[in-house]
């Protein structure tokens, strides 16, 4: 009797891992790093970790479809003489035209003026379409000021002076030749057809002291009638948000490492900034050691996904969200629909993220005027509302189950974590514990 | 004329009535004095309002100016018409950094030295200083020209796209992908007419070199990595 050994199955390396040696061998073969859209892939701690405790015999829940819970959320209170009023506290952050179509951006604006928000320019200026279909528009102010002129400025209802994103804090910009259209490039005031690179810093100020002036600039210029929201990412989110109240900001706009970009390098979106969850708690604790809380609207992007997400970020002490990938995905990027075509570019629908190089089948991250044409904005736009406004109920769903008559009622009381991770991240207490790693209990 | 004591009366109320003329006014001349170095002194003008301002300024001085006619006497602090669409300021001192931030339009000139990061990602606006100008000046400029009577310091022209340098005197280094550039006949022309507008009788255009973009780095490529 012949002994054969067992069969072994082939080991791969968990470092060294399929995906991790295919990106050796590719940055081997093109000598150039791996230029992607979208926020961080990896899985990090997340509003997933944690849950609502809801009603119980000390809490008393509100009766669904009966008693009201409020969404709305005002902002901008602290200076600005005309504050942005919301039916819904989720907002669409900043994504520009140039790395989105024209159809895109009005889709945006109609979406959220159909459910009450706010929608954002982006690097690039304001185009009149955007102003035109967005009841309320937050005009970004970044640091490569393409498009930026006073007229725009005044014609906004809010300004929001970028510092950084989550995807990439202290990362600039590439908006690559493939996307400079005509109208881009006149925008932008650049050449056709040549990589425009976004600086990362401010060309006309440097640190917290010399960006109190500028807002003072900006709100002079604005006669103080718009509020003025400073956009950080996640990176110290304590001291960023001290110092932006202290520069004089109304409304602090804080974007974790799942927030998206138009297109940055892989190795940064991946490896550098915070995750959301360990963004807020610390913001939160900053507006209140300097007893702004509420008064300095705290809103929160990076990942938010469902009306569960907005409830947990509120609960921890936001005021609001901002959603920009996931607006995206509601007008209709990566839809299974196009799946032959993302087949075609060598990827399948979910994991489309070469944004920059502007053949998005669905015409979303394009300025071909072709694939552009595949987005009807009015269908679109149609579609965002109905998300946002779906968000919008589940999160007062969960709000009622927890007692409250409005979505800012929600407390990190409300909530326990999953994990030991997010228990000390959003410190709440690990379900069925009251221990909060680093704050005692049992 | 209207006169603005900033000693006694806020800057509100300078910037405020410079915003709100009538329509069909003839009272469009404004006198500051005493600005002591305050901040965003004229800032957002959007009307053909002459103003003129008698001591030195802070930060943004006639910031986004849109047509008006802005004289400091004295010297302005960072980012003097910064954004600048459209219109003239002139200083008749130094200029402190940023002077000309991003501006699209306009002559800003300034009579004194401009310190680092003057005309710093520019987009149309010509700028000329009498003196001397910093390090990093026109980095990343994009359009509009900038015009030198004196030295440039380190790093001129860093990473600039189509904006046109001139300088007369010397210049310390020139940055990533700027390089100086034949002065053609249309250049000499092109000089003569900022000279001009500037009011400057004394420089004539041979005397100056040109310098531009090498256009190396307009698209990516990992050979220029250095470059970066």
């Amino acid at each position: 009797m012949s002994y054969q050994n067992p069969y072994t199955p082939p080991r791969k390396s968990a470092t060294f891992d399929d995906y991790t040696m295919a990106e050796i061998r590719r940055a081997a073969a093109t000598g150039i790093y791996d230029i992607r859209g979208g926020g961080t892939k990896r899985k990090v701690p997340h509003f997933d970790d944690l849950l609502f405790l809801g009603a119980s015999i000390s809490r008393y829940p509100l009766e669904g479809y009966r008693e009201k819970c409020d969404t709305s959320v005002v902002l901008g209170t602290r200076f600005a003489k005309k504050p942005i009023v919301l039916k819904t506290p989720i907002t669409i952050a900043g994504m520009s035209f140039g790395a989105l179509s024209g159809n895109a951006k009005e889709a945006l604006g109609r979406g959220a003026t159909i459910a009450g928000t706010s929608t954002t320019t982006g690097d690039g200026g304001m185009t009149d379409e955007e102003r035109g279909h967005s009841e309320m528009l937050v005009y970004q102010y970044l640091p490569s000021r393409y498009g930026m002129n006073p007229k725009d400025l005044r014609r906004a209802d809010a300004i929001e002076i970028v510092i950084g994103q989550g995807a990439k804090p202290g990362g600039g910009g590439m908006l690559l030749g493939q996307k400079i259209s005509d109208r881009v490039a006149h925008m932008r005031n650049l050449p056709k057809g040549i990589d425009q690179r976004s600086a990362c810093r401010h060309p006309d100020w440097t640190g917290p002291d010399d960006l109190e002036i500028k807002i003072l600039e900006l709100r002079e210029i604005t006669d103080w009638q718009k509020p003025i929201y400073i956009k950080v990412g996640g990176s110290r989110p304590y001291y960023d948000t001290a110092l932006a109240v202290k520069a004089g900001a109304d409304v602090v706009v804080l974007d974790g490492m799942q927030g998206g970009t138009a297109a940055t390098q892989d190795v940064f979106i991946e490896n550098v900034g915070l995750p959301t969850l360990a963004c807020i708690r610390p913001a939160v604790q900053a507006l209140q050691d300097l007893g702004m809380h509420r008064k300095v609207q705290l809103i929160i992007s990076g990942g938010v996904r469902s009306g569960a997400d907005v409830a947990k970020a509120l609960a921890l002490g936001a005021d609001a969200v901002a959603i920009g990938t996931a607006a995206l995905v509601a007008i209709g990027d990566n839809d299974p629909h196009w799946e032959e075509e993302y087949q075609k570019l060598g990827t399948t629908a979910g994991a489309y993220d070469d944004w920059h190089e502007g053949k998005d089948p669905a015409g979303i991250t394009t300025q071909d005027p072709e694939l552009a044409k595949r987005l009807d904005p009015v269908a679109a736009g149609r579609r965002l509302a109905n998300y946002l406004k779906v968000m919008t109920l589940e999160a007062q769903t969960i709000a009622r189950a927890c007692g409250k008559n409005h979505l800012h009622n929600l407390e990190p009381e409300d909530l326990v974590a999953l994990t030991l991770e997010a228990s000390a991240m959003a410190q709440v207490p690990l379900a069925g514990t009251s221990w909060i790693p680093g704050k005692g209990g049992f | 004329m209207r006169v603005f004591d900033l000693a006694t009366t806020p800057l509100r109320e300078l910037n405020s009535a410079l915003h709100t003329l009538a329509p069909g006014t003839n009272d469009t001349n404004f006198e500051v004095v005493n600005p002591r170095g305050s901040h965003s002194v004229a800032v957002g003008i959007d009307q053909p309002v002459v103003v003129e301002v008698h001591g030195s300024v802070g930060y943004y001085c006639a910031g986004m100016n849109d047509g008006g006619t802005v004289t400091v006497h004295g010297s302005a602090g960072p980012g003097v018409a910064e954004n600048m669409m459209s219109g003239t300021v002139v200083i008749e001192g130094d200029a402190s950094q940023y002077a000309g931030a991003t501006g699209r339009g306009g002559l800003l000139v300034i009579k004194g030295n401009a310190a680092s990061r003057c005309g710093i990602s520019m987009k149309g606006i010509d700028i000329v200083v009498q003196g001397n100008i910093g390090h990093m000046s026109a980095f990343m400029g994009q359009s509009g020209h900038l015009v030198v009577l004196g030295n440039a310091g380190e790093a001129l022209g860093d990473s600039i796209y189509e904006a046109k340098l001139f300088v007369r005197g010397e210049v310390k280094s020139l940055g990533a992908d700027c390089i100086e550039k034949e002065m053609k006949p249309k250049h000499l022309k092109l000089l003569a007419d900022l000279l001009e507008k500037a009011g400057i009788a004394d420089a004539r255009p041979e005397e100056f070199k040109r310098y531009g973009s090498a256009r190396k780095l307009y698209n990516f490529n990992i050979d220029n990595a250095e470059a970066y």
